[in-house]
C-alpha cells in the first residue's frame, strides 16, 4: 500500500556502527529474537545475538567443496558471503512435532502441535536469501493449503537485509536474477560503507515497520556521494561473480536432455549424501515419523527435513522409484532449474552457491548445466 | 456351399478385406465346425493339421502339469484365431484346446492352406501379414503375464 | 473461496492440514487375499464428502500414515477404504477391528473426469486392486446412468480368487446398463471366464473412439500398455485418464515426495490425462 505522505525519492539514511548496535537493541527492546551471522566452529552461521556480536573483520574463502574463514584486514561486519546455514532453519524448522495423540480404549484424542511464533528479526539477510524466502513462501503459503507452522514464523519476522559487498567464490546470483542488490521483501536494507574517514551503513527503508524503527536511531540523510558509493559496492560485487549459468532457456535445455550421458557421468562423482539439499535455502522437502510409547497409549508424529537423495524418499511398495544416483541427482537438479518453474513460476535456485561449496566432491550445478548446454553446441 | 463359406470367411476379422480371389482359394480349405462345452478340440503333441477361426463361443488354451491340473493361459473368443502352429514345421500342437462354451468355428485344413500359400506366394504373404501381428501381440501379452503385475510386492 | 460453507471436517483440515481427524471402524470385510475393506464413521458425526478418484491419508496410531484411495459410494453410506496389506502402515490399517479409531486426513487430489465424461461412452479399465479407486466412479456412473452413454468395465486380475469386490462385480455383470468383462492372468480349469491380460479385452472392445472417455487404474506397467491399446483403438491422449501412485507424506504439495516431472501426484493428480503423463512415463526413474 502506498504511503500517502512519502515523497517520490526513496528514503535513504546513514547510520554508524553504533547505530547498528542501537538497531539490534531496538529490535530486542520490541521483544524480538534477533538472529544474525556469528562465527562458530570455523564457519559463519546464523544464531541468536544480544548485541553487536557480528563477525567483525572476518571473511570466507569458498570454492567447490571448500570453505575456510580468513581475516579481511578491516573491521567490516558483513564482509563475507553466505555460510552453511540459511534462514529456512528458523522459518521451516528442521524438525517439529505435528501432533500427539492419546488413546483411552477406543477413543483417541489428537492434540495439534503448538505453534509458537518467535517474533524473529533476521539481521544480515542477503538478496539471494530474500529471494529464497519468497520462493519458500510460494511453496508453503501460496497454494490451497498453508503450512501454519511456517506462516506463524514468517508473518511476524522483521528483516534487515544487507547488500553484498563481496561475491563468494561459488556465487552466481546474477545469473539467477536473485542479487546481489536487495530490491524487495525487507523492512530495512543496509549497505556497509568503509572508507578511511568513516565506517557507516547506508539504510534503505522497505516497510512502515522499518521506517518506524529507523526513526528511533541516530542517523543523517544519505548524500549523493553516499548513494553513489553504495551503488558502487553492489556493482563491484555483481561484476565479480565467479560462476554463471548458460545464457539460454535452462528449463527447456534440461527437460530435453533427461537422457543425456552427463547424468551418468555426474552420478559417478555424486555420493548421494544430501548435503546440497540440507544447505539449499529453497529445498523444502520433509518426511514424517511416528513414535509411540511401549504401552500404545501415546503416539506422536514429527516432521523433519528430508532429501530427494535418499532411497526412502521415492519408496513405494516394491521398491524405490529412483533407485540410482543418476535418477536422484537428475531429480534434484531438474527440480531446481526446470520443473520448479512449471510448479511455482520461478527457479528453485537463487545462485547462492551453497550446494557447490558444501558438496564433499565439489559438484558444481553451473558446471553441470554448462556441460549439457555445451554438448548441444558441439 | 463354398459361396456361403466365402461369406463367412470374409466376415471373420482374420480374413477381413481379403482379396476376392484369395477368399475363393482359402474357402476351398475351410469347413464349419462345432464343439460342445467341455469338448477338447486338440491335445498337446498331436499333429497340427487345422487352423481355427472362432465365430461364436470361447476356447481355452491350456497346459497341464501333474498335480496342478490344467492351467489356462489364454482364452479365445469370437473373431479370434487359434492353432497357429499349422503354418511352420514341426506342425505340432504345444497345448490343449478346449471349448468352454458351445463353440462354432471355421476349421482350415492346414495341409490344403499351406499348399495354396506355397503355390501362390502373394496369398502366402497376405496370410503371413495377418498372422504375424497376432503372434507378436500374444508374445507381448505373455510377457505381461510373466511379469505377474498384480502380485503383491510385500 | 466458494460460497458453500465448509464442513467442519474441511475447515479443520484447512486450519491444520497435517493433523488427522478421528474416525472409527464400523465394519470390515476381507475383499481379496491381501486386501481388506474398512467402513468408517467420522467421530464428529459428519458424512465425509469427496469426489470419485480422491484419496485420504489414513493413520494407524503409533505406526504411521499411508495414502489410500476412497473406494465407497460418494453419494451415500460411510467412508470406505480398501487397503492392501503391503507395508507396516497398510498392514496395521488392514488389521483394525470394529470400533477401533483411525486417523483421517483428506480428501486430497483431483479425481476422475466425471463431468467431462457426461454424454460420452465410458470405458473403465481396472487391474488388480486398481478397481478400488475406480469403484466410486462406477457408483456415480450407475447412479446417474442417464448422463452417460455406454458404460464398460474391463477388469483384469491375477487369478480368479484375487478378484476384488467379486460379488459386486458379478452383480454388475448381471445388469443390462453396463458391460462387464473380467479376465485373469492365470487360471485353473474351474474358471469359465476370460484368460489373458486386460489389454486383450481392449482389442476386442467395440466402441466409437470419438465419443469415448477412458478411466484406467492398476499397476503402472499395466496402465502404460492399456493406454497404448486405447490409442490403437483410436482414443485421443486427452480422453484417457490414469490414476498414478507415488510416495506421499503430506498430500498437500508441501513435502516433495510424490513429484513426477513437474507434477505433484498428490495435488495435481492422482488422476492425469495420458497426454500429460506420456512424456513422463517415457523416462525411466523420473
Amino acid at each position: 500500500m502506498p504511503q500517502a505522505s512519502s515523497s517520490a525519492a526513496p528514503e535513504r539514511y546513514m547510520i554508524s556502527v553504533d547505530g547498528l548496535r542501537l538497531l539490534i537493541e531496538a529490535l530486542r527492546a520490541r521483544g524480538r529474537r534477533v538472529v544474525a551471522p556469528v562465527v562458530a566452529d570455523g564457519a559463519i552461521i546464523y544464531d541468536d545475538i544480544d548485541s553487536l556480536e557480528l563477525p567483525r573483520g572476518v571473511t570466507d574463502e569458498q570454492e567447490a567443496g571448500r570453505y575456510k574463514l580468513a581475516q579481511r584486514g578491516d573491521d567490516a561486519y558483513f564482509g563475507y558471503a553466505v555460510g552453511p546455514h540459511s534462514w529456512k532453519k528458523f522459518l521451516h524448522k528442521p524438525a517439529l512435532r505435528l501432533w500427539r495423540a492419546e488413546r483411552k480404549g477406543d477413543e483417541v484424542t489428537v492434540e495439534a502441535g503448538r505453534i509458537e511464533p518467535q517474533n524473529y528479526a533476521f539481521l544480515g539477510v542477503r538478496a539471494c536469501e530474500l529471494k529464497a524466502i519468497a520462493i519458500q513462501d510460494r511453496v508453503l503459503m501460496g497454494g490451497d493449503y498453508v503450512d501454519p507452522h511456517y506462516k506463524a514464523q514468517r508473518d511476524g519476522a522483521f528483516i534487515v537485509a544487507v547488500n553484498c559487498g563481496k561475491a563468494g567464490g561459488t556465487c552466481f546470483c546474477v545469473s539467477m536474477e536473485a542479487g546481489p542488490k536487495v530490491t524487495q521483501g525487507f523492512d530495512l536494507a543496509l549497505t556497509e560503507l568503509i572508507s578511511q574517514a568513516a565506517h557507516e551503513f547506508l539504510v534503505e527503508v522497505g516497510s512502515p515497520a522499518g521506517a518506524e524503527l529507523l526513526a528511533e536511531l541516530p542517523r543523517r540523510p544519505a548524500t549523493r556521494e553516499d548513494t553513489g558509493a553504495a551503488q558502487a559496492v553492489v556493482e563491484h560485487t555483481a561484476a565479480s561473480m565467479g560462476r554463471h549459468m548458460p545464457q539460454e532457456d535452462v528449463p527447456a535445455l534440461l527437460m530435453r536432455n533427461l537422457q543425456h550421458p552427463r547424468w551418468q557421468e555426474v552420478a559417478q562423482r555424486c555420493l548421494s549424501c544430501a548435503n546440497c539439499t540440507m544447505v539449499c535455502p529453497t529445498c523444502f522437502c520433509t518426511t514424517v515419523e511416528d513414535h509411540n510409547d511401549l504401552a500404545g497409549v501415546e503416539s506422536s508424529r514429527t516432521r523433519r527435513w528430508d532429501s530427494c537423495f535418499t532411497m526412502d524418499y521415492s519408496y513405494i511398495h516394491g521398491g524405490s522409484v529412483r533407485p540410482t544416483v543418476l535418477s536422484r541427482y537428475r531429480q534434484w537438479m531438474t527440480h531446481k532449474l526446470a520443473t520448479w518453474h512449471e510448479q511455482f513460476g520461478t527457479y528453485g535456485c537463487v545462485g547462492c552457491g551453497r550446494c557447490i561449496t558444501w558438496c564433499p566432491v565439489g559438484i558444481d550445478i553451473t558446471e553441470e548445466t554448462q556441460a549439457i548446454a555445451a554438448s548441444e553446441k558441439a | 456351399m463354398t459361396e456361403n463359406l466365402e461369406r463367412i470367411l470374409s466376415e471373420h476379422r482374420f480374413f477381413h478385406g481379403l482379396d476376392k480371389a484369395f477368399l475363393e482359394l482359402a474357402a476351398g480349405c475351410a469347413k464349419n465346425v462345432r464343439f460342445e462345452a467341455g469338448q477338447f478340440i486338440f491335445h498337446e503333441g498331436e499333429a497340427a493339421d487345422q487352423f481355427y477361426l472362432v465365430r461364436e463361443g470361447r476356447v481355452a488354451l491350456q497346459v497341464s502339469a501333474p498335480g496342478r491340473g490344467a492351467a489356462t493361459f489364454l482364452t479365445i473368443g469370437p473373431g479370434e484365431v487359434f492353432g497357429v502352429n499349422w503354418l511352420l514345421p514341426p506342425f505340432r500342437w504345444v497345448y490343449d484346446a478346449k471349448a468352454l462354451e458351445p463353440t462354432r468355428a471355421i476349421s482350415m485344413d492346414a495341409r490344403c492352406l499351406r499348399g495354396k500359400c506355397e503355390s501362390d506366394h502373394n496369398l502366402g504373404y497376405d496370410i503371413m501379414m495377418r498372422l504375424m501381428p497376432i503372434l507378436i501381440e500374444r508374445l507381448h501379452e505373455t510377457r505381461l503375464q510373466f511379469l505377474d503385475l498384480y502380485k503383491s510386492h510385500a | 473461496m466458494p460460497d458453500v460453507p465448509m464442513s467442519e471436517t474441511a475447515a479443520l483440515l484447512h486450519a491444520r492440514p497435517m493433523v488427522p481427524q478421528i474416525a472409527h471402524v464400523r465394519r470390515r470385510r476381507h475383499d481379496a487375499p491381501d486386501a481388506w475393506t474398512l467402513e468408517l464413521d467420522m467421530a464428529n458425526g459428519e458424512r465425509f464428502l469427496y469426489a470419485p478418484g480422491q484419496f485420504n491419508m489414513l493413520t494407524a496410531f503409533g505406526v504411521g500414515e499411508a495414502a489410500i484411495s476412497v473406494s465407497g459410494d460418494p453419494a451415500e453410506g460411510p467412508l470406505i477404504h480398501t487397503i492392501r496389506a503391503v507395508g507396516p502402515v497398510s498392514k496395521a490399517l488392514s488389521q483394525l477391528g470394529v470400533g477401533d479409531p483411525i486417523g483421517v486426513r483428506g480428501p486430497f487430489g483431483v479425481g476422475w473426469p466425471m463431468a467431462q465424461a457426461e454424454g460420452k461412452d465410458v470405458v473403465v479399465v481396472a487391474g488388480g486392486l486398481g478397481l478400488a479407486p475406480l469403484r466410486p466412479a462406477l457408483y456415480r456412473l450407475l447412479r446417474e446412468r442417464a448422463r452417460y452413454g455406454r458404460v464398460t468395465l474391463l477388469f483384469g486380475a491375477r487369478r480368479p480368487e484375487d478378484i476384488l469386490f467379486r460379488q459386486e462385480v458379478e452383480r454388475w455383470r448381471g445388469r443390462l446398463d453396463i458391460d462387464v468383462e473380467v479376465t485373469v492372468d492365470h487360471a485353473t480349469d474351474e474358471w469359465r471366464g476370460h484368460v489373458g491380460v486386460v489389454t486383450n479385452l481392449i482389442s476386442r472392445l467395440d466402441t466409437d473412439p470419438s465419443k469415448t472417455v477412458a478411466m484406467v487404474c492398476g499397476p503402472e506397467v499395466m496402465m502404460r500398455f492399456v493406454a497404448m491399446a486405447l490409442i490403437d483403438k483410436g482414443l485421443g491422449e486427452e480422453t484417457i485418464h490414469l490414476s498414478m501412485e507415488r510416495n506421499m507424506k503430506c498430500a498437500i504439495g508441501h513435502c516433495g515426495h510424490c513429484q513426477l516431472g513437474a507434477t505433484f501426484i498428490c495435488r495435481d493428480g492422482p488422476v492425469f490425462t495420458y497426454a500429460r503423463l506420456k512424456p513422463l512415463l517415457a523416462v525411466k526413474e523420473l
